[in-house]
């Protein structure tokens, strides 16, 4: 066991999937020699060679659709797309292939592929560097959405994702890359060597995709949260002294509908926090679950806060940044209403 | 400064727009075009540079002359009975299509669409592969099925989307799928398919395997990225892929000049990439057929990818759903310079004395009579519109390996 960040985590899924398999390949924009701007892919083609490790044109449909074609031949593809913000030129081969495929030819192709891109703000990208298009994924029946929030989560879930047999979505918050981030840009940051869940095995093993994990149990309010937002929902919840439970959905699509419900039915509140924007964004999915299947046990109205539906404001970071002050007030409200 | 007015000497600005040459009501007349002679093209080696064959590029390599004679470097590579086999492929592509429209026409199925008049091009294509080769065809390419020993009947199947479809009744008709038979599953969307079998390519050459792929695409969808794409993959990476184009003048109602504004001939577009470019005669079974081996055995050998542009004419219309009387003179195809390919290789066989008219009657009476018996096989399983079709619930398998919760939930909801 070591402490690893979460690059070291990701890095290391691909090395033990790489060391078992040889139909993995991994390549994309700059992740070959040089190892990728967030170094994810560091050593990957010294060890295996150019052949498994490599890099791409500037060509995001094109990096997605050879991918498509090589899963369909039999291999394990797991390729980059530098930002979240650069896969929309990719986005028909998703939608409308990799999603369908298997469906279409009824089994006869399948694609296992996935695709990694590091998502969110908090790091002052601007508008083209700090995007949540998570919900554009989760539109999409056919694939899967995954979305870590740690390092340990992340290596077992990318090696559940490059092992499952359908293409996965896998969107890296690359604000949790180093450290947890709990909003508070003001305070020094944390690192993973000193956060329980910077423990990583350097051996092969996974996190089942499709399950939720229980950051916080709680019995006075529901918090379902993804990625960063796991962090400023903890803090909000220390901060308010509300006994809120924390639910870190790790996978948006195949969504884990009991866990929700189950602690929807239990606490009767509920607040969803992402920082992606508002409108259409997945929290919208998510309140449509709870109403569904919890309306009668809810004691007061569900509640989003999430990013603004704005691009992302480069000089504006922190009043767009969905942070444990905006998640306190509606832990409040939600308290407040009955 | 008036802003609508140009200032004093500059010229005001006005965008071209291309038309074709004729609409409906003009008379066609192809005499202008160039159409090179047969056997004029000379036949490099397969491990040639892109630019020490730019020419091949820019004119139409053809192999039968009008005498029905093959000539030239690129004749004689197929025996009289692997021709016989190549008209009877051609022969059952139309009798297919004959039939399969005629039925959409009486409401057994949704759509159709025909390969009138570019049967060659599939049929002598697929002759070129061998088999775990993979292609990644589009909607137009049923010839590359029909030239293979993929059951007819399945594919009336799949088009009725009856209790027998292949595909449990989830795709448009036509958009067969056979991994087995090298035929990738068609999307339906456009060029989608062309890089991705420059990926497959890649696979092949990552695992040290001797496969190869083929991609399709038409004149109209080279306009789409993923073109763009699938050339800078092929080229960077030597990728064993045969790039087709199949250029048949027209993407539903728009000419092929949108697509380039005449500025250059399709191939040629690879040569920017440093990709060897052929532009072929596609209603010459045989010039097809030699151009494509020329660039199968490329990529085989290891020697990278080749740009192929198939030059012929859609004589019907783009699908069912289309009525081509109304942006083209009903007369175009037939003087189109190019020529029939079923009558072309037909003719050459009669010249060089191993075929009859009479023969041809009779093998074409044969194998309308198997596509007719193979059509009622098919309805015997059922049509569109009268059913039987898969299970309902069918319809919530496959999407995933495993089916999730919600989709088990909308299932269950739906009652079926």
């Amino acid at each position: 066991m070591a402490r690893m960040t979460m690059i070291q985590a990701i890095r290391s899924a691909m090395e033990n999937t790489m060391e078992r398999d040889d139909n993995v390949v991994v390549f994309g924009e700059d992740v070959g020699f040089f190892g990728g701007v967030f170094r994810c892919t560091q050593g990957l083609q010294e060890k295996f060679g150019p052949q498994r490790c490599f890099d791409s044109p500037i060509n995001e449909s094109g990096i997605i659709g050879a991918a498509v074609g090589m899963a369909t031949y039999g291999m394990r593809p797991c390729v980059e797309i530098q930002f979240a913000d650069y896969v929309y030129p990719g986005y028909d081969q998703i939608a409308s292939e990799a999603s369908r495929i298997r469906y279409r030819s009824n089994n006869d192709f399948t694609v296992p592929m996935v695709v990694r891109m590091p998502t969110g703000g908090g790091i002052f990208g601007g508008q083209t560097h700090s995007q949540s298009p998570e919900a554009l994924f989760a539109h999409i029946s056919g694939i899967k959405t995954v979305i870590p929030s740690n390092p340990y989560d992340a290596k077992g879930l990318l090696i559940a994702a490059i092992e499952d047999d359908d293409p996965v979505m896998f969107l890296e918050p690359k604000r949790l890359y180093n450290g947890p981030f709990d909003g508070h840009h003001e305070r020094p940051v944390t690192p993973w060597s000193k956060h329980e869940l910077g423990e990583v095995s350097d051996e092969h093993y996974t996190v089942p995709l499709g399950k939720a994990a229980i950051r916080r149990e709680g019995a006075e309010v529901t918090i379902l949260a993804y990625g960063t937002m796991v962090y400023v929902a903890e803090a909000a919840t220390q901060e308010t002294g509300i006994d809120a439970e924390i639910i870190d959905l790790r996978t948006i699509l195949p969504l884990d509908l009991e866990t929700i419900e189950a602690s929807v039915a239990k606490t009767g509140r509920c607040v969803i926090v992402h920082e992606a924007t508002k409108t259409c964004g997945f929290g919208a999915e998510l309140m449509a679950v709870v109403m569904e299947a919890c309306f009668y046990h809810l004691q007061a109205p569900v509640i989003r806060v999430t990013g603004y539906d704005t691009p992302y404001p480069h000089a504006h970071e922190w009043e767009y940044f969905p942070g444990p002050k905006r998640v306190g007030d509606a832990l409040k409200k939600v308290m407040e209403a009955a | 400064m008036s802003p609508d007015k140009p200032a004093s000497g500059d010229k005001a600005l006005s965008l071209y727009v291309p038309e074709p040459e004729f609409r409906p009501g003009d008379t066609p007349d192809f005499s202008d075009a160039p159409i090179p002679k047969a056997g004029a093209a000379p036949r490099p080696e397969i491990d040639v540079e892109a630019s020490d064959i730019r020419d091949l590029a820019y004119t139409i390599i053809r192999v039968m002359n009008r005498d029905g004679k093959a000539v030239g470097p690129w004749a004689g590579l197929l025996s009289d009975d692997q021709i016989k086999v190549g008209l009877e492929d051609m022969l059952r592509v139309r009798a297919f299509d004959a039939r399969m429209l005629m039925a959409q026409r009486q409401g057994k199925t949704s759509f159709y669409m025909q390969a009138l008049g570019e049967e060659a091009i599939a049929c002598a294509f697929q002759k070129t592969l061998q088999p775990g080769d993979m292609n990644f065809p589009t909607y137009r390419q049923q010839g590359l099925l029909l030239s293979t020993d993929y059951p007819v009947v399945d594919m009336m199947n799949q088009i009725y989307s009856n209790a027998a479809d292949p595909l449990m009744g989830r795709q448009l008709p036509i958009m067969y799928s056979s991994k087995e038979n090298g035929f990738f599953t068609i999307s339906g969307n456009l060029a989608t398919q062309f890089i991705q079998g420059v990926g497959w390519a890649m696979a092949s050459a990552i695992k040290g395997d001797t496969k190869i792929a083929a991609s399709w695409i038409g004149d109209g969808s080279t306009a789409e990225s993923d073109f763009h794409s699938a050339l800078v993959f092929a080229s960077t990476y030597r990728a064993p892929v045969v790039l087709n184009i199949v250029n048949n003048q027209w993407a539903i109602s728009t000419f092929q000049g949108i697509a380039r504004g005449k500025a250059a001939t399709f191939a040629s577009r690879g040569l920017g990439f440093g990709i060897p470019a052929l532009r072929v005669d596609g209603n010459d079974y045989l010039a097809v057929y030699a151009v494509s081996k020329w660039a199968v055995d490329r990529a085989r050998a290891g020697h990278g990818p080749t740009l192929i542009e198939h030059v012929t004419y859609r004589v019907g219309g783009h699908s069912t759903s289309d009525d081509p009387s109304a942006y083209r003179p009903k007369e175009e195809s037939d003087a189109w310079p190019l020529g029939d390919p079923v009558e072309r290789l037909k003719n050459h066989l009669i010249a060089k004395g191993v075929w009859t008219q009479a023969q041809h009657v009779q093998a074409r009476e044969r194998i309308e009579i198997e596509i007719a018996e193979a059509q009622k096989l098919a309805e015997k399983n059922g049509t569109l519109h009268d059913g039987p079709h898969s299970t309902p619930a069918s319809m919530f398998d496959d999407v995933y390996k495993e089916m999730p919760l919600h989709l088990r939930r909308q299932r269950q909801e739906a009652g079926i």
